[in-house]
């Protein structure tokens, strides 16, 4: 199961994107409080949001926002077109969902 | 000499090679697959140096076309949410950041035809001013809001 969930709104000829995206966001900065160690940072650092495949917007996040994070874009599209959100996380894992409008 | 002539060949073929499995598809750079994290913006602990990293500019000016939303108050500072539109003509990149976080920038979108509005939720590590930072026609424009934080987000 992807990890990706979306909700697509069509109003006229923009899409409003909602996403929730299971992910840690872990900063790196905090420890595991029964070995004492840093957890090692995990966080997504690039997603894309594409409307049949051509890519709206582009988004770079950090460790700053908060985790399973939630994004909410407003895309150009009508009902019927494929909404793609993919996402590349520091450790060059990837994930995409793709839903129609 | 005709031995280091030997050694410069064989090392410009190897490389060649190198540049041709690249150029087939063969070997894919992380860098190529995907966009790349702009590192240097977001590691940087200055709020104009982000910027400059980021945009090449800074010292964004304030503007009643930017809009930001974010609560007045947040009871826990590991979710924060925020929203900024622009209505700034030519607005292609808006950026979200926290001077008072170890690192100033939180996040930016690039806008290429979709409007630019984004809404995210955030972390804040104390009571602090959030600041939407609109690109447009290389300039920067902002608005700040203060958000109170009862407890930080960084800590665990």
């Amino acid at each position: 199961m992807s990890s990706i969930k979306m909700r697509i709104s069509a109003a006229g000829d923009v899409l409003d994107v909602k996403s929730l995206i299971e992910q840690v966001m872990e900063t790196g900065r905090l420890k595991d409080k029964a070995t004492g160690k840093l957890i090692p940072a995990n966080y997504i650092q690039t997603l894309t949001v594409a409307v049949n495949d051509k890519v709206a917007v582009e988004a770079n996040l950090s460790v700053a926002v908060s985790k399973n994070p939630y994004i909410n874009v407003k895309v150009p599209g009508k009902k019927g077109d494929k909404v793609t959100i993919a996402y590349t996380t520091n450790e060059g894992k990837t994930d995409s969902e793709t839903t129609t409008a | 000499m005709q031995s280091n002539r030997r050694v410069f060949l064989k090392g410009s073929m190897a490389a060649s090679a190198v540049g041709l499995a690249i150029g087939a598809g063969l070997l894919t750079p992380r860098a190529v697959m995907a966009a790349t994290w702009p590192e240097q913006a977001y590691n940087t602990k200055g709020f104009d140096e982000s910027l400059k990293d980021l945009f090449g500019t800074t010292g964004p000016t304030e503007s009643k076309d930017i809009t930001i939303k974010a609560p007045d108050i947040a009871e826990n500072g590991a979710v924060v949410p925020v929203t900024v539109e622009s209505a700034v003509a030519g607005t292609d990149n808006i950026a979200i950041l926290v001077k008072g976080n170890p690192t100033p920038l939180v996040c930016n979108f690039k806008f290429d035809g979709a409007q630019p509005f984004m809404s995210t939720r955030i972390r804040m590590g104390k009571t602090d001013n959030v600041i939407g930072v609109a690109h447009a026609g290389g300039k920067l424009y902002m608005a700040e809001k203060q958000v109170k934080v009862t407890i930080g987000g960084c800590g665990g």
